[in-house]
């Protein structure tokens, strides 16, 4: 990696993120002038709430796509969380308990995909897709098709709630934190320039003294844990757990992440893009809604967004060198 | 793993002196607002120009477009504004999106088949607390979050007359399965029970009720389960389906197989998807209310409360344009009428 | 990581291989089929053989499509939706002309499918853009479009032309045509990947990309012309599905990429391309599906397949891998040198 490559590197990178950024804030400015309603402090509590499992999980996804693996049982770990919390709170378990048996089962899943992906040495897209099957099959094995209900109203109340008589949601917070810690890891500790090290090439990395298998397993650990707190933050807004919660999510992750300008080829990509990215995605959906435009313009748009995403990058770059 | 097993028994040590459990909360979870009570005016004239959501489970089910088209023939009675959305997957999270959209869209009424009973409620709340009038159709969502639910038959009625069907065709005894939606539709599930209360009494002591399959209102999977029943009960008699996707796939996959003429089909389905196979023979006879007019039930129980005329408490009485009057019962309910059988003799005097 | 002189000594070794890993296959869903006989007789019933095989026929020719995608080191995540936008085409198109003949309903529902893998390919290749995130957002717009175009109709049983639905249920010399379709697929797919030089070099690209391009094979056409058989093959398995099922709407086939992709990873075909065959990848389909069946009639809870389907993934690549580690310790043992 010879230096000029680096600056270069960087220097589409910081392009992407600025463009995305750029791109993200025009649409909240048109929208909020354009559609009625949806600049409203009670719509923007709505936004946050219907956005959260897709900002939490796609934090460690960054990381996860950026060492050139992926991660698609996210989804299915979020539904088997939200199950097993079902299960035990039916079982008459403390709600105290459930939340950190919750997580730490996230931790044991991730710690399974990195297990065959590290140890065995398997492809992540192929074992994450076994994942994504099994976690979600023993989801429905734990809890059937039936959905429990009455979680208590304090913590419920806490996660649909609001900052004392302001609009901004409670669960705000959480995002805010868990985007500043995996920020902060990704773009400046020597944590994060392994994961850019391992994905930019594996064969070098370890050459620097970097343990590529150790990093990713514990970066799926990390996957699993951020999905199991989004099993019991979706479990909670919804006032019911189920088995089926959050499927097929996994795509719309994924999505976001590239979108927010990540290479799935590894090496390339910076968090502040994906949470644009993320925010993209769901306030064009929550606008076209609110401008009845129904649900199959916003397959289109997303569909289209995820292509574009990459491809113009690559055609600008194409045009650029000839 | 060291950190999170460290911090999940610190959590657990914090937390081992008693938490907050399923039974510590029972019943303290916070009652709905009871809308915005005032008293009911039965001379109030209807509004005009109200604006009526229909939120139905999911688009594009054909018994789901009956209804609504239903509804909007009222709205449009009415000189009200008629608004269809719903998510493509029958699921409850993508209803509360669209319950939030609704409320920032300010409308009058929201007549709503639930997903999931629990789920849409804290959304449903929010909406009455903006003044919102919450009417549910078909699936029914907890009782303190809406003010009025439309129910198609009495449960009694339609289990009684399922096993009243099912016991025709299979002559008395026999054995029988049903073929049902998602284990967790409120609708089936009461209807279910109706129909095990009914089997254990001793004129129907022949008859077994060996299988509830669930086909989650999915054709193909419905087809599936219809396939499953009749490998695992080779003696099976009659498959009762009380829904319109089961009894449709279930009579599909059977006029088609070497089950024909041997098993029975019955249950609840429209007359259009089942004239074909009333017609050759597979299904004798089936029942269903009409669906249009729950839809149109809805909007004018919606806009009698909105307008003032009921609140939704029990006795009150409001007119429903074509239909008559109606008066509210317990717990809001409103009911709106025993259902139709169909056999090959009447199918044609149908369209729907 | 494969040294060039080791292609030819691999081949050998990994053919037996192959015919081994297929034989691993046809001996659980033979274990499967005995083990489920004995608990029920009925299901060898000549109605319950006729139904599995009806219920794999469409999985199979989506796997056959997404296996030739897979051994060019590629992905296809749009045939689930390719499928639907192919059914309902052919399914409004045989309600205004009812006397249209079913070869004529497979053509279109295969150009419908071809359209939308060339443009997969296309993009892939000329775009540079990886065919996970391609054919991820073609999974979404197909599906949307196909949305927008229904508009919350479905077409029912009795829409459809009495002779299209007979297809449908048809059979020649007791086996259903359907399935006859599929095996033809199936059969033409494999002949061509095995003993033409197309199919060869489809291996080689999967193999290593760029010494196939140094090799002087048209990768790009190659690339392109996988996708287009896959997309084809969908837009048939979507025809299949309009004949079986009779009822259409906008939302066939939603969800199935994942057990396309399940079926051609159980059957041995690997994900980062260049070995496995289609016979694995509908043998995979059969397997998937049997147990689906199996599962029903021994009356185990449905809520089970998913996570066997999952476990049973993670177990072929698991074997996959263990398989390729003692191959390639036997070459080394041999003498070679492996880079």
């Amino acid at each position: 990696m010879s230096a000029e490559l680096t600056q270069t590197r960087v220097g589409r990178i910081a392009n992407w993120n600025v463009a995305i950024i750029a791109i993200t804030v025009l649409v909240l400015i048109i929208a909020a002038a354009s559609v009625d309603s949806f600049g409203t402090g009670q719509n923007f509590g709505f936004l946050v709430l219907d956005l959260l499992p897709i900002a939490l999980v796609a934090l460690p996804m960054t990381l996860v796509i950026v060492t050139g693996e992926i991660d698609l049982s996210v989804a299915s770990t979020l539904g088997l969380s939200s199950a097993v919390m079902g299960y035990l709170w039916n079982a008459n378990q403390p709600i105290e308990t459930i939340i950190p048996i919750c997580l730490l089962l996230g931790a044991v899943l991730g710690a399974v995909n990195g297990f065959f992906v590290t140890v065995l040495g398997l492809p992540s897209l192929a074992v994450t897709i076994g994942t994504l099957a099994l976690y979600r099959g023993l989801a429905f094995v734990v809890l059937g098709d039936s959905a429990v209900a009455d979680f208590p109203a304090v913590y419920t109340d806490w996660v649909t709630g609001t900052i004392g008589s302001t609009p901004i949601p409670n669960v705000l917070i959480v995002i805010v934190i868990l985007a500043a810690v995996f920020g902060v890891i990704l773009h400046a500790t020597p944590i994060g320039r392994a994961v850019f090290a391992v994905g930019a090439g594996e064969q070098a990395a370890r050459f620097a003294g970097i343990r590529p298998g150790r990093l990713k397993f514990w970066l799926y650990v990390a996957s699993g844990v951020i999905a199991g707190l989004a099993g019991v933050l979706w479990t909670l807004r919804y006032s019911s757990a189920r088995a089926d919660n959050g499927a097929g999510l996994e795509l719309a992750v994924v999505a976001a992440v590239l979108l927010g300008g990540v290479s799935i080829f590894g090496g390339k990509g910076a968090l502040p893009g994906v949470i644009a990215g993320v925010v993209l995605l769901g306030s064009l959906q929550n606008a076209l809604r609110l401008s009845d435009v129904s649900n199959e313009a916003l397959n289109v748009v997303t569909g289209v967004l995820l292509i574009a995403s990459v491809l113009g990058p690559n055609l600008a770059g194409k045009l650029r060198r000839t | 793993m060291r950190k999170p097993i460290t911090v999940a028994v610190a959590l657990l040590a914090l937390t081992a002196c008693g938490g907050t459990t399923k039974s510590s909360t029972e019943g303290q979870n916070t009652p709905a607002p009871q809308g915005t009570a005032g008293k009911a005016d039965p001379n109030a004239p209807l509004k005009e120009g109200l604006k009526i959501a229909y939120l139905p489970k999911q688009l594009n089910n054909p018994y789901t477009d009956v209804e609504v088209g239903g509804g909007k023939v009222a709205v449009d009675e009415i000189k009200g504004t008629y608004k269809l959305v719903g998510p493509n997957d029958a699921s409850a999270s993508s209803q509360v999106s669209y319950i939030n959209t609704l409320i920032q869209q300010q409308q009058d009424v929201i007549v709503v088949a639930a997903n999931d009973p629990n789920a849409v409620c804290p959304s449903l709340n929010q909406a009455r607390k903006a003044g919102i009038k919450v009417v549910t159709f078909d699936s029914d969502a907890s009782k303190t979050c809406r003010d009025a639910f439309i129910n198609q038959a009495t449960t009694q009625g339609i289990g009684e007359s399922l096993v009243k069907m099912a016991s025709e065709l299979a002559g008395g005894s026999g054995e029988i399965a049903v073929l049902s939606a998602t284990p967790n539709a409120t609708n089936q599930n009461s209807w279910i029970e109706v129909m095990k209360t009914e089997l254990a009494k001793p004129e129907n002591a022949k008859l077994k009720l060996v299988k509830i399959a669930y086909g989650n209102d999915d054709d193909q999977k419905s087809f599936t389960e219809a396939q499953g029943l009749l490998q695992s009960y080779p003696n099976l008699k009659v498959i009762v389906s009380p829904t319109t996707v089961g009894i449709a796939a279930a009579s599909r996959y059977v006029s088609a197989s070497s089950y024909k003429g041997k098993v029975a089909i019955t249950g609840l389905g429209l007359p259009n998807q089942m004239r074909q196979y009333v017609k050759d023979g597979t299904v004798k006879k089936f029942a269903l209310w009409n669906p249009a007019d729950i839809g149109y039930l809805a909007a004018y129980a919606g806009a009698a409360m909105s307008s003032g005329q009921i609140t939704g408490a029990e006795g009150e009485k409001f007119k429903a344009g074509k239909l008559g009057e109606y008066t509210v019962g317990a717990d809001g309910e409103i009911v709106l009428g025993p259902p139709t059988e169909f056999t090959a003799d009447n199918i044609d005097k149908f369209n729907f | 990581m494969t040294a060039v002189q080791l292609t030819a000594a691999r081949r050998n070794s990994l053919s037996v291989v192959l015919r081994a890993r297929e034989l691993g296959i046809v001996i659980a869903l033979g274990l499967l089929v005995v083990v489920t006989a004995i608990s029920n007789p009925r299901f060898l019933s000549g109605q319950s053989v006729r139904d599995i095989l009806l219920n794999t026929a469409i999985l199979a020719v989506l796997a056959v499509g997404q296996a030739v995608v897979v051994i060019t080191r590629n992905i296809d995540l749009s045939v689930g939706s390719v499928l639907g936008l192919s059914a309902f085409t052919v399914g409004t198109l045989l309600q205004n002309n009812p006397g249209l003949p079913v070869v004529l309903a497979l053509l279109v529902g295969a150009a419908v499918g071809g359209v939308c893998g060339v443009l997969n390919g296309v993009l892939v290749r000329y775009g540079k853009v990886p065919a996970l995130v391609v054919t991820l957002g073609t999974l979404y717009v197909v599906r949307g479009v196909t949305y927008f175009w229904a508009g919350g109709s479905q077409i029912n049983a009795d829409e459809l032309p009495p002779g299209f639905l007979s297809f449908g249920n048809a059979s020649l010399l007791g086996v259903p045509v359907l399935v006859l379709i599929a095996a033809l697929a199936l059969v033409v797919t494999a002949i061509v990947l095995r003993n033409y030089r197309v199919g060869r070099e489809l291996y080689a690209m999967g193999s290593s990309p760029q010494a196939a391009q140094l090799a002087g094979i048209p990768v790009g056409r190659r690339t392109v012309g996988a996708f287009l058989v896959s997309g084809a093959l969908a837009g048939v398995a979507g025809v299949l599905f309009a004949a079986r099922f009779g009822t259409i709407d906008a939302a066939a086939g939603t969800g199935l990429e994942l057990n396309v992709v399940a079926a051609v990873v159980v059957g041995g075909v690997a994900v980062f391309g260049g070995s496995g065959s289609v016979w694995g990848a509908a043998l995979g389909a059969l397997l998937l599906t049997t147990i689906g069946s199996a599962l029903a009639v021994l009356e185990i809870n449905q809520f089970w397949q998913q996570a066997i389907v999952g476990g049973l993934i993670l177990l072929a690549i698991g074997a996959d891998r263990l398989v390729a580690v003692r191959v390639a310790a036997g070459l080394k043992k041999r003498g070679s040198h492996v880079g």
